[in-house]
């Protein structure tokens, strides 16, 4: 299994690290033809707007328009805004593939950043404080969408088929719960979805 | 829930990585960096190459121009402050900026101390030329360190001599035997346990970047591919023929830094780069990088 990382700016390293410590081959992912090779996508934190800029202009916004259409896709932060439906920013274009519109540092300035412990029992974690770096909040415009945590009463990390969403930062914190949960859960998720279809055409 | 943390500190500066942080000095020219894809703002009344001709005293920038720059752009908005002036420090954190410069570019107001950095919930970013240096400043409370270089020259050749540097002596430390590493922090005159760390891990506990000089596709990549994680452009885009042209090209030179073919299509027809000067025609007293210690 290979997961790529949108390498264009922002927390790349982080997720790469955090994906071989847990023995997966991670790739930074530049160039569109580099998605061949992946079977699951990471869009990590960053400025969102930098990100629209260089994807725009590298070719890459429609080629991963069309993989996560039919890849696992796990978004933390800046990623997490890409994968709504709204952005409510027209320096931002989204991938629109979550029922969610998302408020671009609907908490503040850097002043209000901050750390906090989550319950993360549903995914298995214990004792997970998670980091909110001029982070974003999630409304969610349908039931499709799961909540898997929320952070005084806010959706902070939601699912909806095969994508993942985090408004904080799952690869600042030591404990890699969350990317396991994408890559045990989520990811294995495309190949049943895969097999049924198989199954459908036979 | 915790705020002004370490970690959220240095949570931000993670952020920036792999992007370009442009000095602007105006509402139209942070429009101009936004759109051109800057991951941050620098919100000053002069750029360095400005300083250097003026001359006088070089001081934090006045709050309405600041206040102005935040309103315009939804990324995050940086200052500068004087070495050592915690009161300029105080103000840029109660104006809610989401990183403070403490740089030698401004005339510095203590030639003792720089600014004890754990007092403030903002994170400080700051200049240094060597790994001892980087220490004392980390040590301080800095949740990012940049090259000092020679700001408002365009000339990239003190940016490299710090990022070459600061790497150099990180790979000679982890070298060392822990019986050696107290004898090496007395010499260098850094605190021990930020030198024992980086003797374990051979990086600085906090994101490394590079400015002082940058005025090329090309010089931005050269710094990346030495070892720096982002990069901050001065004067290297509005003084140069079309800043909206170069500064997207320094974006996307900071993703594309190590694809010689890409970054020829980057640098093709961005017109004159700023003039610059050769760092060696200046005196010791002109000369920024010497400002702080």
């Amino acid at each position: 299994m290979t997961i790529g990382v949108l390498a264009l700016q922002g927390g790349f390293q982080r997720h790469l690290a955090m994906l071989e410590q847990l023995g997966v081959e991670a790739i930074p992912v530049r160039y569109a033809q580099q998605l061949t090779n992946c079977n699951g996508l990471i869009l990590p934190g960053g400025e969102s707007t930098t990100m629209t800029r260089l994807l725009e202009s590298e070719g890459l916004w429609a080629a991963i328009a069309s993989f996560v259409q039919s890849h696992p896709v796990f978004g933390t932060c800046a990623g997490a805004i890409l994968l709504s439906k709204d952005a409510q920013d027209a320096r931002v274009k989204p991938f629109e593939i979550m029922d969610m519109v998302a408020e671009r540092n609907a908490y503040g300035r850097q002043v209000d950043s901050f750390s906090a412990p989550l319950d993360l029992s549903g995914i298995g974690a214990q004792q997970y404080n998670a980091v909110f770096i001029r982070a974003p909040q999630l409304k969610l415009t349908s039931e499709s969408v799961d909540i898997l945590a929320t952070e005084n009463g806010r959706p902070v990390l939601v699912r909806q088929g095969m994508a993942l969403a985090a408004t904080f930062h799952p690869e600042l914190t030591a404990d890699p719960a969350i990317h396991r949960y994408f890559i045990e859960s989520v990811v294995p998720n495309q190949k049943t979805v895969v097999a049924k279809k198989v199954v459908a055409h036979v | 829930m915790e705020k002004g943390s370490f970690e959220v500190k240095v949570g931000l500066a993670e952020m920036l990585k792999g992007g370009v942080i442009m000095d602007v000095t105006t509402v139209e020219q942070a429009k101009i960096a936004e759109d051109a894809g800057a991951s941050a703002v620098m919100a000053l009344e002069r750029i360095p190459a400005d300083i250097r001709k003026d001359g006088g005293v070089a001081r934090m920038s006045d709050p309405k121009l600041i206040k102005d720059i935040q309103k315009t752009v939804s990324i995050p908005v940086m200052a500068k402050c004087r070495i050592g002036h915690f009161v300029e420090a105080q103000i840029l954190e109660s104006l809610e900026i989401d990183f403070i410069d403490e740089s030698e570019v401004l005339t510095p107001a203590d030639e003792e101390n720089h600014i004890w950095k754990q007092d403030f919930k903002t994170p400080f970013v700051c200049g240094a030329t060597c790994l001892a240096e980087a220490l004392r400043r980390i040590g301080e409370g800095a949740a990012m360190i940049r090259t000092k270089g020679e700001a408002g020259t365009g000339d990239i050749v003190e940016a490299v001599r710090h990022i070459r540097t600061i790497v150099n002596e990180m790979k000679i430390l982890t070298q060392l035997g822990q019986d050696q590493l107290m004898s090496e922090a007395k010499r260098m005159g850094a605190p021990f346990h930020l030198v024992e760390q980086v003797a374990k891990t051979g990086k600085l506990p906090v994101p490394n970047f590079s400015a002082g000089g940058i005025a090329t596709p090309a010089d931005a990549a050269l710094v990346m591919q030495l070892g720096a994680e982002a990069v901050f452009v001065g004067s290297g885009i509005f003084k140069s023929d079309d800043p909206t042209k170069r500064a997207k090209a320094i974006v996307q030179a900071a993703t594309y830094y190590q694809d010689g073919k890409k970054l020829a299509e980057i640098s093709y027809g961005l017109g004159m780069a700023m003039r610059g000067m050769d760092v060696k025609e200046l005196s010791e007293e002109e000369r920024l990088a010497q400002r702080g210690w």
